[in-house]
């Protein structure tokens, strides 16, 4: 019953899993002979390769704020929204509409917004006479990556809220209703009631979001196609790019296999954090 | 009183958020590129379709429409299938292979699909499979394999034994078990991952771009790619082929919202 889905899986999963890994001891342009160089693109990757090392720092960069403020958000909204009142039900569709979308729709529409000269955000800044920060949001290497994050965090709050918001309503009732009568402050409640009870919560919500900063592409195709100047390049966009436009396929894949062991050991080490706070404050 | 109007506030700025540029896009489709540059709130001078017209004589979206639907429905379908039989021998197997099963499409789950892009182009291009929304198809379906796999059969896990045991005594095959038992009692499961799956292969990018070229096979993703740079500067049609393009999954956010909602969390959960 299984051999279908064994099959297709098998032969277009697990196979180039495994012929990447071959791939990446080639230097091949995809269509000559590839020649095996060992660990060579390996070895240049890590100690020669300074776009390789920014577009990694940039990942990284994007990662943490996005983890940071999405969790964050995402939590502060289903604290104010746990109730199943109809105005929470209602504001929680709205929150949630973004993640209905494509990357690529919403990158477009914020590339709109961002639009130096016709866009919404410094039209508006214009207008309160706040010229000095109606900047090229996306078009200056300053600030791309952060416009980008940005957008990525509007894309994907609401939906944090949702899986919040089933987890705050797992906490009882009672444990407020009895800090509220010993006189315990909104934020005492959210520190020692909130918080701790929503760990669980926590670690899906932030394992979950860093693997999405991890795999986009989508969303920073759309919008800057990693530029400029490689400024909002994410390891996904340089994959792409050291590939189909470079056509460097071993050292593609060899970037893929660094992208691999990245994203476990950033899950690892984020298991082993939560599991220990959690066991502290239990 | 402070935190009243502390929450009240971030509430309205996040729904503010979300509703400013959402109505920019909807009332851009009924207005001229100055109107929107000038006054992008306010109500369009004239209600027309104009921008839709337009977009269907020059910027053919009829096909790439037409082509995110095929690749989506027999990508879930088929998908859904292949996984539901995994998932049922993984939780219904008393021997060592729904283990192994489980475990191989686990692996899956830690490899992200991404990393897959350079040799499923060049597997697809020995295989003339480039090109071709068939091959689009199949990608689909081997990178939703393991998520699906993994909701279904933690659901089909959750039913209780004794229902097929006794379907089982009373001389009921397999096949006729999957059917007729679990497949019908795994219909809201079923129903919120197909969701989830429409919305992944609906909106993928990635793949589109690197297997498909030509114009008659481009799925709408690609298209709107494209036409940034054809109307580079033209924001009402964009918005109109945005407005096209999203039209299917703000319909199904409208009627079948708990499935939807449902689907979607539990994707991220589970995976």
């Amino acid at each position: 019953m299984a051999f279908p889905a064994f099959a297709i899986y098998s032969f277009l999963y697990l196979y180039p899993a495994l012929s990447n890994l071959l791939y990446s001891t080639q230097r091949w342009d995809g269509v000559t002979k590839p020649e095996f160089v060992g660990l060579k693109n390996f070895i240049h990757l890590l100690t020669d390769d300074d776009l390789f090392m920014k577009v990694v720092s940039n990942n990284i960069r994007f990662a943490i704020i996005v983890v940071v403020l999405q969790t964050g958000f995402g939590l502060l909204f289903a604290t104010f929204l746990t109730e199943n009142s109809k105005t929470n039900i209602f504001l929680r569709t709205i929150y949630f509409f973004p993640t209905i979308l494509s990357s690529v729709s919403v990158g477009l529409i914020w590339t709109f917004l961002y639009d130096p000269n016709y866009g919404f955000i410094n039209a508006t800044l214009k207008a309160i006479g706040l010229d000095k920060l109606a900047l090229n949001w996306l078009g200056d290497s300053k600030y791309s990556l952060y416009a980008v994050a940005v957008t990525q965090i509007w894309f994907h709050t609401g939906q944090m809220v949702v899986i919040y918001v089933a987890g705050l309503q797992q906490i009882p009732a009672e444990l407020y209703e009895a800090a509220e009568m010993d006189g315990a402050t909104r934020w005492q409640q959210f520190k020692n009631i909130t918080w701790p009870m929503a760990l669980p919560t926590t670690a899906v919500v932030v394992a979950y979001t860093t693997i999405q900063t991890f795999r986009a592409f989508d969303l920073v195709y759309a919008m800057t196609q990693g530029g400029p100047l490689n400024s909002s390049d994410v390891l996904v966009t340089l994959v792409y790019n050291t590939a189909f436009v470079g056509y460097k396929f071993g050292y593609a894949a060899a970037q893929t296999i660094f992208l691999v062991l990245l994203v476990m050991l950033v899950t690892w080490l984020q298991r082993r954090t939560l599991r220990i706070d959690y066991g502290d404050k239990k | 009183m402070i935190y009243k109007v502390f929450k009240n506030t971030m509430l309205t700025i996040f729904a503010a958020a979300v509703l400013v540029p959402s109505s920019i896009v909807v009332l851009g489709t009924f207005k001229e590129d100055v109107e929107i540059y000038t006054k992008p709130l306010a109500l369009p001078k004239h209600w027309n379709l104009n921008n839709f017209r337009t977009l269907i004589d020059t910027g053919n979206v009829i096909t790439p429409f037409k082509n995110s639907v095929i690749v989506a429905i027999f990508s879930v379908a088929i998908t859904i299938f292949f996984a539901s039989l995994v998932s049922y021998v993984v939780a219904r197997s008393v021997t060592v292979t729904g283990k192994v099963l489980f475990l191989l499409f686990s692996l899956g789950l830690a490899i992200p699909g991404q990393v897959n892009i350079i040799p499923i182009f060049t597997l697809f291009t020995k295989l003339h499979l480039n090109n071709s929304l068939f091959g689009l198809i199949l990608v689909n379906i081997a990178l939703t394999l393991p998520i699906s796999v993994f909701i279904i059969s933690a659901f089909f896990k959750d039913l209780p034994k004794e229902m097929f045991e006794v379907a089982s005594i009373d001389g009921a095959g397999h096949w006729r078990v999957y059917r007729s038992i679990a497949m019908p009692l795994a219909r809201p499961a079923i129903g919120a991952t197909s969701i989830f799956l429409f919305v992944i292969c609906w909106n993928d990018l990635l793949y589109p771009l690197m297997l498909i070229n030509e114009l008659d096979k481009k799925t709408l993703p690609l298209t709107l790619i494209d036409f940034r740079g054809e109307f580079a500067t033209s924001y009402s049609m964009l918005f109109t082929a945005i407005m096209v393009a999203s039209i299917p999954m703000v319909l199904m956010y409208v009627f079948m919202q708990r499935s939807f909602v449902a689907g979607l969390t539990a994707g991220a959960v589970k995976g």
